[in-house]
């Protein structure tokens, strides 16, 4: 193939560098693959007249799912055909990204059979995406994903793809088994992945700890994050030990705690927990001598979302605390009844954060059977008009 | 054809616990402390004294099915067989040797991949497609990433930053990236509005859904030459593309009005300050393949003016409120134009409304 590969003068240019490059991968797939080969041919037009070459849509994807392939054709098809079609796929994770490379080669082997041999390790969506295929190849990928254990991952306006940290299998701040969380839901909610059938997309992640390593309260509509109730445990000796190795306790921990309740005198640390936000600071600059409390579980926040349609949001609480503990049935009746109330009363691609927007977080606890809580505001409302259902009358 | 009987549906992914290496299995959920002993290795230690180590390596997200094998042979060589991926695309191998961890960097140097991303450091860039497959992107994403990571590769490679640097970037307002809460977004921005195909747009698109689909509402049913179509009252657009997202007839893309747009000071983590959004310091840079020589010096200029002024610890948008808003833009030289002031829904909230200025 490479006798007949136009030049790429713009793309090589980025070969060079110590970074790896996106180009490199891009030319070793191309050695065995057409597809990738008009790829860089493609992305050198756009190079040259700073435009994209592709368009979305038409309906694609597999028999009897609505979700897990991407449409994609090229607006320059005469010039580049073997890429006319280039549909993505995405293949459902193992939670926490976690692999053995035989598993790995497999989905390689196929992929190197049916498709243009790049891949994205991974999407946003935390899916692995397999980049470039043909309508015709769709099938047989799927059947050959399904008979080695994969399955497509969600897109459109489905639940999404469930992601997750790396959690208890390798993090000692975990709260809650955000691993077999989110294999659950994930296996739980697969009609609801596969099948369209809410206002749009439903997007579910769970952090283990308030660092929230998957960006839960930014990219999802479910975010749930780990977090605990009692006291930070704390290892005095281990502390001093930090302190004696040059660690300035007082200036890195106590005076960057955002609700100042610590204190150290030299020796040993002070914490009044009853004033502690939990947002893990000093367990992040003294690990070996301070950890999350015992009695821990996750905040379930909603609403998160990127700008489209009505600006971005952040997810908010929702529940200040829930035990997260097999088989999770107070996390799924809660996220029954949202995806029920949101489903029948919420517009065509309106997220669930701008359906709260639009009816009032009031009127959405109300409906999904929640208390309003102090928890889940900064503060009460500041403005007057209130809403009343109902007003008295005299008696005639 | 398949036999439909036969066929596999909803089997989900494979599960994790089968991934899982046998040091990991012993002590999930167990683990007692971590530390990072050079930049891109860290070290569990388990209850029992166990130690888990990890070394983690910067890959371009774009990955072939080559080099996939090619880090599959590094995996079964070191560590049995078992890695993982992060949530910034980083690579990470396990291992329980720790005479094997030199021997693997080794050989990550050769095969082009750098360790690093640990503690007060650059993580890998988390980004979109762009224009390797995107219809809406308004940049490219690849490029520009592979550009500035050539640059900034001694903050992952080392960690001699006041604090965590997580730099992202979406290739258009979809921000399929999530960018919006980084210490550094790259946003690739469309700023004039759609194009209308007359002829196309009643044969491929839902009008009701079209005007719907505006934030703005921009968009309103016209009758043109006999068509139903649809006409845009071009000072309400925003260029926010979701009309073109719902009809393919409205293409925004055009090369001399779509570029970058720079952010800054956002965050996810709950450490020290709430999470919160990234607020725009540059409204525009040009498209300029294949290095964005621009993006890359802006970038480059604000890292290197939060590195010399924060306190440890303090990310990005922590250095910005205590400096100040004014003191930012005359320590990085960023013009402060109109663009800066927010006009959208609840921008009143982003005036300042006291008398308490920092100068």
């Amino acid at each position: 193939m490479s006798d007949e590969r136009r030049p790429t003068p713009k793309l090589d240019d980025l070969e060079k560098g110590p970074w790896p490059s996106f180009v490199r991968e891009m030319k070793r797939a191309a050695e065995g693959s057409a597809m990738a080969d008009q790829l860089l041919g493609v992305l050198e037009l756009s190079y040259g007249d700073r435009v994209g070459h592709w368009k979305h849509g038409g309906v694609v994807g597999v028999r009897g799912y609505g979700a897990g392939v991407i449409g994609r054709y090229s607006d320059v098809p005469e010039q580049f055909p073997e890429v006319a079609q280039f549909h993505t796929m995405r293949v459902n994770h193992p939670a926490g990204w976690f692999y053995k490379t035989d598993a790995l080669r497999k989905v390689c082997d196929i992929w190197e059979k049916h498709g243009s041999g790049l891949t994205n390790l991974h999407g946003a969506t935390g899916d692995i995406i397999l980049l470039g295929m043909k309508t015709e190849s769709l099938e047989p990928v799927f059947a050959e994903l399904t008979e080695n254990g994969f399955d497509l991952g969600g897109s459109g306006s489905v639940v999404r793809t469930p992601s997750c940290c790396v959690g208890p299998a390798r993090c000692e701040w975990a709260c809650f088994d955000t691993l077999a969380l989110t294999y659950d839901l994930t296996q739980h909610y697969q009609d609801e992945i596969h099948r369209p059938s809410l206002p749009y997309k439903f997007k579910i992640k769970a952090s283990g700890c308030p660092n929230d390593c998957v960006a839960a309260i930014a990219r999802a509509d479910l975010s749930i994050i780990g977090t605990w109730r009692d006291a930070i445990d704390v290892d005095q000796e281990a502390v001093g030990t930090y302190a004696a190795d040059g660690l300035d306790v007082r200036a890195t921990v106590c005076d960057r705690c955002p609700s100042k309740c610590m204190a150290f005198d030299g020796t040993s640390l002070d914490i009044d927990n009853s004033a502690c936000v939990r947002c893990m600071h000093c367990i992040n600059v003294m690990p070996k001598a301070l950890r999350p409390g015992l009695e821990r579980g996750a905040c379930i926040l909603i609403g998160g979302k990127a700008p489209i349609v009505s600006g971005a949001m952040l997810s908010s609480v929702l529940v200040p605390f829930m035990k997260l503990e097999p088989p999770y049935t107070e996390l799924k009746e809660l996220i029954g009844k949202i995806l029920e109330l949101w489903g029948d009363e919420g517009k065509n691609r309106e997220r669930v954060g701008e359906f709260i927007q639009r009816v009032g977080l009031g009127s959405f606890l109300e409906a999904i059977g929640l208390e309003p809580m102090p928890e889940m505001v900064k503060h009460p409302r500041e403005n007057p008009y209130v809403f009343y259902e109902e007003y008295f009358e005299e008696e005639k | 054809m398949p036999d439909i009987a036969k066929r596999k549906t909803d089997i989900g992914p494979p599960h994790y616990e089968q991934f899982l290496p046998p040091i990991i299995k012993a002590n999930y959920g167990k683990w007692k402390y971590h530390e990072i002993p050079r930049p891109g290795v860290l070290v569990h230690v388990g209850e029992t004294g166990d130690r888990l180590y990890t070394v983690r390596a910067g890959s371009p997200r774009l990955l072939s099915v080559q080099t996939i094998r090619q880090i599959c042979d590094l995996a079964d060589k070191y560590c049995d067989g078992y890695l993982r991926f992060t949530s910034r695309h980083n690579i990470e191998f396990l291992l329980t040797d720790p005479a094997k961890i030199d021997l693997l960097i080794a050989d990550l140097a050769t095969a082009g991949f750098p360790v690093g991303g640990t503690g007060n450091a650059l993580s890998n860039i988390v980004h979109t497609q762009g224009w390797i497959h995107c219809h809406s992107a308004a940049t490219d994403a690849s490029g520009i990433v592979k550009a500035l990571m050539d640059e900034l590769i001694g903050h992952f490679t080392s960690m001699d930053l006041p604090g965590k640097l997580r730099v992202a970037l979406a290739c258009c307002v979809n921000m399929c990236g999530a960018v919006h809460c980084s210490d550094i977004a790259i946003l690739g921005i469309h700023r004039r509005p759609p194009k209308i195909n007359h002829d196309r747009l009643p044969k491929m698109c839902e009008l009701p859904t079209v005007v719907a689909s505006c934030p703005t509402a921009a968009i309103r049913p016209v009758r043109k030459d006999g068509h139903e179509t649809v006409e845009v009252a071009e000072e309400l657009c925003m260029f926010c593309g979701n009309c073109y997202t719902v009809c393919p007839a409205m293409p925004l893309n055009d090369p001399l009005n779509d570029g970058v747009s720079i952010w800054v000071g956002g965050k996810v983590s709950n450490a020290r300050s709430e999470p919160g959004f990234s607020k725009l310091a540059i409204p525009f840079l040009p498209n300029n393949p294949p290095r964005w020589p621009e993006v890359v010096d802006a970038v480059k200029k604000l890292v290197d003016v939060w590195a010399a002024n924060a306190r440890p610890y303090e990310r990005m948008g922590e250095w910005i409120e205590r400096i100040g808003w004014p003191r930012f833009f005359r320590l990085t030289g960023i013009e402060f134009t109109k663009q800066h002031i927010d006009d959208f829904r609840h921008a009143e909230t982003t005036f300042r409304r006291s008398v308490h200025v920092k100068r």
